[in-house]
Protein backbone atom coordinates (compact mmCIF):
# COMPACT_ATOMS: atom_id res chain seq x y z
CA UNK A 1 0.00 0.00 0.00
CA UNK A 2 2.67 2.33 0.37
CA UNK A 3 3.61 2.02 -2.91
CA UNK A 4 0.03 2.27 -4.07
CA UNK A 5 0.53 5.37 -1.68
CA UNK A 6 3.37 6.49 -3.81
CA UNK A 7 2.43 5.99 -7.01
CA UNK A 8 -1.06 8.58 -6.74
CA UNK A 9 1.21 10.88 -5.35
CA UNK A 10 3.62 10.85 -7.97
CA UNK A 11 0.86 10.51 -10.47
CA UNK A 12 -0.69 13.78 -8.86
CA UNK A 13 2.70 15.71 -8.89
CA UNK A 14 3.46 15.10 -12.44
CA UNK A 15 -0.46 16.03 -13.64
CA UNK A 16 -0.08 19.05 -11.62
CA UNK A 17 3.33 20.02 -13.50
CA UNK A 18 1.96 19.05 -16.73
CA UNK A 19 -0.73 21.84 -16.07
CA UNK A 20 1.82 24.36 -14.89
CA UNK A 21 3.55 23.59 -18.47
CA UNK A 22 0.10 24.02 -20.22
CA UNK A 23 -0.65 27.43 -18.70
CA UNK A 24 2.73 28.88 -19.42
CA UNK A 25 2.01 28.00 -22.94
CA UNK A 26 -1.60 29.74 -22.79
CA UNK A 27 -2.61 26.62 -23.61
CA UNK A 28 -5.82 27.01 -20.49
CA UNK A 29 -8.06 24.50 -21.46
CA UNK A 30 -6.02 21.35 -21.49
CA UNK A 31 -4.29 22.97 -18.13
CA UNK A 32 -7.45 22.89 -16.37
CA UNK A 33 -8.09 19.40 -17.60
CA UNK A 34 -4.33 18.77 -15.80
CA UNK A 35 -4.82 20.01 -12.90
CA UNK A 36 -8.35 18.61 -12.21
CA UNK A 37 -6.58 15.06 -12.91
CA UNK A 38 -4.17 16.07 -10.57
CA UNK A 39 -6.79 16.81 -8.29
CA UNK A 40 -7.96 13.06 -8.76
CA UNK A 41 -4.80 11.51 -7.94
CA UNK A 42 -3.95 13.39 -5.07
CA UNK A 43 -7.53 12.02 -3.80
CA UNK A 44 -6.56 8.80 -4.73
CA UNK A 45 -3.53 9.27 -2.35
CA UNK A 46 -5.60 10.37 0.58
CA UNK A 47 -8.13 7.70 0.68
CA UNK A 48 -5.41 5.20 0.85
CA UNK A 49 -4.04 7.24 3.88
CA UNK A 50 -7.18 7.12 5.20
CA UNK A 51 -8.05 3.30 4.33
CA UNK A 52 -4.57 2.57 6.14
CA UNK A 53 -4.86 5.03 9.03
CA UNK A 54 -1.48 6.40 8.60
CA UNK A 55 -1.57 9.78 10.44
CA UNK A 56 1.47 10.66 8.16
CA UNK A 57 2.03 9.72 4.51
CA UNK A 58 4.94 7.33 4.28
CA UNK A 59 8.24 9.45 3.20
CA UNK A 60 10.94 8.13 0.96
CA UNK A 61 9.10 5.42 -1.27
CA UNK A 62 9.93 5.72 -4.90
CA UNK A 63 7.59 4.35 -7.09
CA UNK A 64 8.22 1.04 -8.61
CA UNK A 65 9.24 1.09 -12.80
CA UNK A 66 6.36 -1.13 -14.97
CA UNK A 67 6.59 -1.12 -18.75
CA UNK A 68 9.39 1.75 -19.21
CA UNK A 69 11.15 4.07 -17.34
CA UNK A 70 8.53 6.23 -15.07
CA UNK A 71 6.04 5.50 -12.28
CA UNK A 72 3.31 2.74 -12.99
CA UNK A 73 0.68 5.66 -13.19
CA UNK A 74 3.23 8.25 -14.38
CA UNK A 75 2.47 10.34 -17.36
CA UNK A 76 5.67 11.01 -19.78
CA UNK A 77 6.71 14.67 -20.14
CA UNK A 78 7.70 13.75 -23.52
CA UNK A 79 3.80 12.89 -24.59
CA UNK A 80 2.79 17.08 -24.05
CA UNK A 81 2.53 18.94 -27.28
CA UNK A 82 1.68 23.04 -26.31
CA UNK A 83 -1.24 22.97 -29.12
CA UNK A 84 -2.87 19.40 -27.84
CA UNK A 85 -6.44 19.00 -27.38
CA UNK A 86 -8.38 17.66 -24.09
CA UNK A 87 -8.34 14.45 -26.23
CA UNK A 88 -5.02 13.88 -25.89
CA UNK A 89 -4.54 15.18 -21.95
CA UNK A 90 -7.13 12.16 -21.23
CA UNK A 91 -5.69 9.82 -23.94
CA UNK A 92 -2.18 10.02 -21.93
CA UNK A 93 -4.71 9.49 -18.48
CA UNK A 94 -5.90 6.41 -20.30
CA UNK A 95 -3.31 5.01 -20.77
CA UNK A 96 -1.97 5.86 -17.33
CA UNK A 97 -4.97 3.69 -15.93
CA UNK A 98 -4.29 0.82 -18.03
CA UNK A 99 -0.97 0.24 -17.12
CA UNK A 100 -1.88 0.83 -12.78
CA UNK A 101 -4.49 -2.03 -13.60
CA UNK A 102 -2.49 -4.17 -15.50
CA UNK A 103 0.33 -3.54 -12.70
CA UNK A 104 -1.91 -4.58 -9.59
CA UNK A 105 -3.24 -7.46 -11.60
CA UNK A 106 0.25 -9.16 -11.87
CA UNK A 107 1.02 -8.17 -8.35
CA UNK A 108 -1.92 -10.24 -7.32
CA UNK A 109 -0.63 -13.03 -9.55
CA UNK A 110 2.52 -13.30 -7.67
CA UNK A 111 3.24 -15.44 -4.99
CA UNK A 112 3.17 -13.04 -1.99
CA UNK A 113 1.57 -12.91 0.95
CA UNK A 114 -2.15 -13.34 0.82
CA UNK A 115 -3.10 -9.96 2.50
CA UNK A 116 -0.45 -7.91 -0.37
CA UNK A 117 -2.30 -10.26 -3.31
CA UNK A 118 -5.37 -9.45 -1.76
CA UNK A 119 -4.47 -5.79 -1.82
CA UNK A 120 -3.20 -5.63 -5.26
CA UNK A 121 -6.43 -6.92 -6.65
CA UNK A 122 -8.61 -4.82 -5.01
CA UNK A 123 -6.20 -2.22 -6.41
CA UNK A 124 -6.54 -3.34 -9.86
CA UNK A 125 -10.22 -3.22 -9.54
CA UNK A 126 -10.11 0.33 -8.42
CA UNK A 127 -7.82 0.95 -11.50
CA UNK A 128 -10.19 -0.51 -13.85
CA UNK A 129 -13.18 1.51 -12.39
CA UNK A 130 -10.65 4.72 -13.39
CA UNK A 131 -9.95 3.39 -16.78
CA UNK A 132 -14.24 2.84 -17.30
CA UNK A 133 -13.92 6.54 -15.96
CA UNK A 134 -11.45 7.73 -18.58
CA UNK A 135 -12.68 6.46 -21.85
CA UNK A 136 -16.48 7.81 -20.52
CA UNK A 137 -14.83 10.98 -20.22
CA UNK A 138 -12.67 10.73 -23.83
CA UNK A 139 -16.01 9.97 -25.08
CA UNK A 140 -17.51 13.41 -24.32
CA UNK A 141 -14.53 15.72 -25.97
CA UNK A 142 -14.21 16.03 -29.41
CA UNK A 143 -11.72 14.04 -31.40
CA UNK A 144 -8.74 16.09 -32.97
CA UNK A 145 -8.82 17.02 -36.46
CA UNK A 146 -5.96 15.60 -38.50
CA UNK A 147 -4.19 19.39 -38.30
CA UNK A 148 -4.56 19.88 -34.47
CA UNK A 149 -0.85 20.81 -34.33
CA UNK A 150 -1.25 23.10 -37.30
CA UNK A 151 0.59 26.69 -36.41
CA UNK A 152 -0.23 29.29 -38.52
CA UNK A 153 3.18 30.93 -36.53
CA UNK A 154 5.34 28.56 -35.81
CA UNK A 155 8.77 28.69 -33.46
CA UNK A 156 11.18 28.76 -36.04
CA UNK A 157 11.29 32.00 -37.32
CA UNK A 158 13.12 30.78 -40.86
CA UNK A 159 10.10 29.20 -42.12
CA UNK B 1 30.04 24.10 9.00
CA UNK B 2 27.03 22.89 7.49
CA UNK B 3 24.15 23.79 8.86
CA UNK B 4 21.35 21.15 9.61
CA UNK B 5 18.11 21.68 8.29
CA UNK B 6 15.24 22.13 10.77
CA UNK B 7 12.71 20.78 9.00
CA UNK B 8 11.63 17.68 6.67
CA UNK B 9 13.34 17.95 3.61
CA UNK B 10 11.36 16.99 0.24
CA UNK B 11 11.72 18.06 -3.32
CA UNK B 12 9.27 20.75 -3.19
CA UNK B 13 12.13 22.22 -0.38
CA UNK B 14 14.20 23.23 -3.13
CA UNK B 15 11.46 24.23 -5.83
CA UNK B 16 10.74 28.02 -6.37
CA UNK B 17 7.80 29.79 -6.88
CA UNK B 18 8.71 30.49 -10.72
CA UNK B 19 7.27 28.80 -13.02
CA UNK B 20 9.92 27.42 -16.07
CA UNK B 21 9.16 28.96 -19.37
CA UNK B 22 9.96 25.81 -21.21
CA UNK B 23 7.94 24.34 -23.89
CA UNK B 24 5.51 21.79 -22.50
CA UNK B 25 7.86 18.32 -22.84
CA UNK B 26 11.37 19.34 -22.97
CA UNK B 27 13.24 17.13 -21.31
CA UNK B 28 14.79 19.78 -18.92
CA UNK B 29 11.55 19.84 -16.64
CA UNK B 30 12.42 16.43 -15.51
CA UNK B 31 15.77 17.34 -14.77
CA UNK B 32 14.58 20.22 -12.65
CA UNK B 33 13.03 17.74 -11.12
CA UNK B 34 15.70 15.58 -10.83
CA UNK B 35 17.90 17.74 -9.29
CA UNK B 36 15.34 18.71 -6.79
CA UNK B 37 14.88 15.10 -5.85
CA UNK B 38 18.55 14.26 -5.57
CA UNK B 39 19.16 17.52 -3.37
CA UNK B 40 16.32 16.10 -0.74
CA UNK B 41 17.99 12.85 -1.09
CA UNK B 42 21.23 13.87 0.33
CA UNK B 43 19.21 16.08 2.79
CA UNK B 44 21.05 19.13 1.67
CA UNK B 45 19.75 22.84 2.66
CA UNK B 46 18.94 25.04 0.39
CA UNK B 47 21.28 27.49 1.63
CA UNK B 48 24.25 25.29 1.38
CA UNK B 49 23.49 24.85 -2.69
CA UNK B 50 24.79 26.99 -5.43
CA UNK B 51 23.61 26.28 -8.97
CA UNK B 52 25.73 28.41 -11.65
CA UNK B 53 24.77 28.38 -15.33
CA UNK B 54 25.55 30.11 -18.72
CA UNK B 55 23.24 30.74 -21.34
CA UNK B 56 20.46 29.18 -22.68
CA UNK B 57 17.19 27.09 -22.34
CA UNK B 58 18.91 24.85 -19.40
CA UNK B 59 20.69 27.76 -17.73
CA UNK B 60 17.93 28.99 -16.86
CA UNK B 61 17.69 26.23 -13.96
CA UNK B 62 18.74 28.36 -11.18
CA UNK B 63 15.65 30.55 -11.24
CA UNK B 64 13.46 27.92 -10.79
CA UNK B 65 14.91 26.13 -7.43
CA UNK B 66 15.60 28.00 -3.86
CA UNK B 67 18.95 27.32 -3.84
CA UNK B 68 21.51 30.22 -4.75
CA UNK B 69 22.07 30.73 -8.04
CA UNK B 70 24.17 32.77 -10.37
CA UNK B 71 22.77 32.97 -14.10
CA UNK B 72 26.70 34.44 -15.66
CA UNK B 73 27.29 34.95 -19.25
CA UNK B 74 27.22 32.45 -22.40
CA UNK B 75 29.72 29.38 -21.75
CA UNK B 76 31.48 30.68 -18.56
CA UNK B 77 29.63 28.95 -16.14
CA UNK B 78 31.87 26.69 -15.19
CA UNK B 79 34.79 29.44 -14.39
CA UNK B 80 32.24 30.90 -12.07
CA UNK B 81 31.31 27.93 -10.62
CA UNK B 82 35.24 27.11 -9.87
CA UNK B 83 36.21 30.38 -8.27
CA UNK B 84 33.16 29.88 -6.15
CA UNK B 85 33.60 26.25 -4.63
CA UNK B 86 37.33 27.43 -4.38
CA UNK B 87 36.18 30.18 -2.21
CA UNK B 88 33.25 28.44 -0.38
CA UNK B 89 34.49 24.67 0.05
CA UNK B 90 31.66 23.80 2.37
CA UNK B 91 28.84 24.84 -0.04
CA UNK B 92 27.49 21.78 -2.85
CA UNK B 93 28.12 23.85 -6.47
CA UNK B 94 26.24 22.39 -9.35
CA UNK B 95 26.80 23.31 -12.41
CA UNK B 96 24.13 23.54 -14.98
CA UNK B 97 23.63 24.06 -19.30
CA UNK B 98 23.22 22.92 -22.57
CA UNK B 99 25.66 21.54 -24.90
CA UNK B 100 25.66 25.03 -26.91
CA UNK B 101 26.96 26.82 -23.63
CA UNK B 102 29.07 23.98 -22.83
CA UNK B 103 30.44 22.87 -25.87
CA UNK B 104 30.77 25.48 -28.16
CA UNK B 105 31.91 28.74 -26.08
CA UNK B 106 32.25 26.81 -22.95
CA UNK B 107 34.38 23.97 -24.84
CA UNK B 108 37.36 25.26 -23.70
CA UNK B 109 36.43 25.62 -19.47
CA UNK B 110 35.07 22.25 -20.24
CA UNK B 111 38.44 20.84 -20.55
CA UNK B 112 40.25 22.80 -18.15
CA UNK B 113 37.44 22.24 -15.01
CA UNK B 114 37.53 18.34 -16.11
CA UNK B 115 41.23 18.98 -15.73
CA UNK B 116 41.68 20.79 -12.59
CA UNK B 117 39.04 18.40 -10.60
CA UNK B 118 37.69 20.71 -8.21
CA UNK B 119 34.78 19.40 -6.79
CA UNK B 120 31.85 20.10 -8.92
CA UNK B 121 29.00 18.62 -10.46
CA UNK B 122 27.85 19.76 -13.93
CA UNK B 123 25.02 18.74 -16.01
CA UNK B 124 24.49 19.14 -19.75
CA UNK B 125 21.37 18.94 -20.90
CA UNK B 126 22.42 17.66 -24.03
CA UNK B 127 19.39 18.38 -27.18
CA UNK B 128 21.92 18.72 -29.82
CA UNK B 129 20.75 22.15 -30.75
CA UNK B 130 20.91 25.79 -29.86
CA UNK B 131 16.73 25.70 -28.95
CA UNK B 132 16.78 29.43 -27.59
CA UNK B 133 17.96 30.48 -30.73
CA UNK B 134 15.75 28.87 -32.35
CA UNK B 135 17.19 25.91 -33.80
CA UNK B 136 21.00 26.01 -35.11
CA UNK B 137 23.26 23.45 -35.12
CA UNK B 138 25.24 22.61 -32.06
CA UNK B 139 28.55 20.90 -31.53
CA UNK B 140 26.43 17.76 -30.34
CA UNK B 141 24.07 18.02 -33.82
CA UNK B 142 24.25 15.10 -35.96
CA UNK B 143 26.75 16.32 -39.28
CA UNK B 144 23.72 15.01 -41.88
CA UNK B 145 20.75 17.21 -39.76
CA UNK B 146 19.07 18.94 -42.63
CA UNK B 147 17.47 21.81 -41.27
CA UNK B 148 16.24 25.34 -43.18
CA UNK B 149 19.43 26.72 -40.49
CA UNK B 150 21.83 24.25 -42.02
CA UNK B 151 20.08 22.66 -45.42
CA UNK B 152 21.90 18.74 -45.92
CA UNK B 153 23.61 18.85 -42.29
CA UNK B 154 26.55 20.87 -41.02
CA UNK B 155 29.00 17.72 -42.70
CA UNK B 156 31.29 18.48 -39.28
CA UNK B 157 32.19 15.31 -37.18
CA UNK B 158 29.80 16.02 -34.04
CA UNK B 159 32.15 16.71 -30.34
CA UNK B 160 31.68 13.45 -28.12
CA UNK B 161 31.65 15.12 -24.72
CA UNK B 162 32.27 11.79 -22.78
CA UNK B 163 35.73 11.00 -24.59
CA UNK B 164 36.52 14.48 -24.19
CA UNK B 165 35.27 14.85 -20.32
CA UNK B 166 37.86 11.53 -19.95
CA UNK B 167 40.99 12.36 -21.44
CA UNK B 168 40.51 15.81 -19.91
CA UNK B 169 40.69 14.09 -16.19
CA UNK B 170 36.72 14.08 -15.12
CA UNK B 171 36.73 12.02 -12.17
CA UNK B 172 32.89 10.67 -12.56
CA UNK B 173 31.68 10.54 -15.70
CA UNK B 174 27.86 9.27 -16.64
CA UNK B 175 25.24 9.55 -18.80
CA UNK B 176 21.33 9.55 -18.44
CA UNK B 177 17.95 10.43 -20.16
CA UNK B 178 15.75 12.99 -19.64
CA UNK B 179 12.41 10.31 -19.65
CA UNK B 180 14.17 8.82 -16.79
CA UNK B 181 13.91 11.63 -13.89
CA UNK B 182 14.42 9.08 -10.78
CA UNK B 183 16.85 7.27 -12.89
CA UNK B 184 19.01 10.79 -13.19
CA UNK B 185 18.04 11.72 -9.73
CA UNK B 186 20.03 8.98 -8.26
CA UNK B 187 22.45 9.48 -10.79
CA UNK B 188 23.13 13.10 -9.62
CA UNK B 189 23.16 11.93 -6.17
CA UNK B 190 26.42 10.06 -6.70
CA UNK B 191 27.57 12.79 -8.91
CA UNK B 192 27.68 14.71 -5.87
CA UNK B 193 28.86 12.22 -3.55
CA UNK B 194 31.49 11.78 -5.36
CA UNK B 195 34.72 13.60 -4.89
CA UNK B 196 36.18 15.83 -8.07
CA UNK B 197 34.95 16.99 -10.88
CA UNK B 198 31.79 15.25 -11.91
CA UNK B 199 29.99 15.39 -15.09
CA UNK B 200 26.94 14.15 -16.67
CA UNK B 201 25.56 14.47 -19.71
CA UNK B 202 21.72 14.49 -19.77
CA UNK B 203 20.09 13.45 -23.26
CA UNK B 204 17.30 16.13 -23.03
CA UNK B 205 15.34 15.86 -26.39
CA UNK B 206 13.98 19.81 -27.45
CA UNK B 207 10.52 19.26 -28.60
CA UNK B 208 10.33 22.23 -30.37
CA UNK B 209 13.00 22.21 -32.65
CA UNK B 210 14.32 18.71 -32.82
CA UNK B 211 10.91 17.03 -32.46
CA UNK B 212 12.62 13.39 -33.81
CA UNK B 213 14.12 13.67 -30.40
CA UNK B 214 10.77 12.21 -29.06
CA UNK B 215 11.97 9.18 -30.41
CA UNK B 216 15.19 8.83 -27.98
CA UNK B 217 13.05 6.84 -25.53
CA UNK B 218 12.97 4.03 -28.08
CA UNK B 219 16.61 3.89 -28.50
CA UNK B 220 18.37 4.76 -24.92
CA UNK B 221 19.20 1.25 -22.85
CA UNK B 222 20.91 0.63 -19.73
CA UNK B 223 24.86 0.58 -20.28
CA UNK B 224 25.39 -3.43 -20.97
CA UNK B 225 28.76 -3.29 -19.15
CA UNK B 226 29.39 -1.70 -15.24
CA UNK B 227 31.46 1.56 -14.35
CA UNK B 228 35.35 1.43 -14.41
CA UNK B 229 37.80 3.27 -12.54
CA UNK B 230 40.57 2.42 -15.32
CA UNK B 231 40.49 4.94 -17.99
CA UNK B 232 42.15 2.71 -20.93
CA UNK B 233 39.24 0.36 -20.14
CA UNK B 234 36.48 3.34 -20.24
CA UNK B 235 38.01 4.50 -23.38
CA UNK B 236 37.66 1.68 -25.01
CA UNK B 237 33.78 1.75 -24.43
CA UNK B 238 33.48 4.69 -25.32
CA UNK B 239 34.67 3.17 -28.48
CA UNK B 240 31.77 1.49 -29.45
CA UNK B 241 29.55 3.92 -27.68
CA UNK B 242 26.70 5.15 -30.11
CA UNK B 243 25.48 8.01 -27.93
CA UNK B 244 22.59 5.95 -26.10
CA UNK B 245 24.08 3.43 -23.14
CA UNK B 246 22.66 5.05 -20.16
CA UNK B 247 24.81 4.61 -16.41
CA UNK B 248 27.76 5.61 -14.85
CA UNK B 249 31.18 4.88 -17.46
CA UNK B 250 33.70 5.85 -15.18
CA UNK B 251 34.44 6.67 -11.34
CA UNK B 252 37.98 7.81 -10.55
CA UNK B 253 39.90 8.64 -8.01
CA UNK B 254 41.88 11.63 -8.24
CA UNK B 255 41.98 13.62 -5.42
CA UNK B 256 40.03 16.84 -5.92
CA UNK B 257 41.66 19.85 -6.62
CA UNK B 258 41.07 22.01 -3.42
CA UNK B 259 43.38 25.33 -2.66
CA UNK B 260 44.56 26.06 1.07
CA UNK B 261 42.11 28.26 2.77
CA UNK B 262 44.50 31.43 2.99
CA UNK B 263 45.13 33.25 5.98
CA UNK B 264 42.68 36.24 7.00
CA UNK B 265 43.93 39.35 5.77
CA UNK B 266 42.86 43.03 6.15
CA UNK B 267 42.62 45.39 3.25
CA UNK B 268 45.30 47.35 4.51
CA UNK B 269 47.59 44.22 3.93
CA UNK B 270 47.08 43.29 0.69
CA UNK B 271 47.28 46.64 -0.34
CA UNK B 272 50.91 46.63 1.13
CA UNK B 273 51.12 43.53 -0.94
CA UNK B 274 49.92 45.30 -4.29
CA UNK B 275 52.45 48.08 -3.72
CA UNK B 276 55.33 48.47 -6.84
Amino acid sequence: MKQAYAMELEAAERYADFADQMEIANNREVAQLFRKLAGIEGKHARQILAQMGWKRAPLGVQPLRWEGLEGVETGEHLELHYLMKPFHALSIALKNEERAARFFAHVARQDLPGAVRDAAAEMAGEEREHVRWVKQWIARVPQPGTDWDRDPDPPNVND
Amino acid sequence: MTAMPAVAITPQTFKSDVKPVWCPGCGDYTVLSAITKALAMLELAPENVAIVSGIGCSSRIPAYTTCYGFHGVHGRALPAATGLKVARPELTVIVAGGDGDGYSIGGNHFLHACRRNVDLTYIVMDNRVYGMTKGQPSPTTEPDWDSKLAPEGTGLREFHPLVIALASGANFIARTFSGDPNGTAKLIVQAIRNPGFSFIEVLSPCVTFRPEQRGWKQLVRPSPVEPTDDPARAARRLMTDDGFNLGVLYVGNRKPYQPAKAPSAKPADLEREFAL
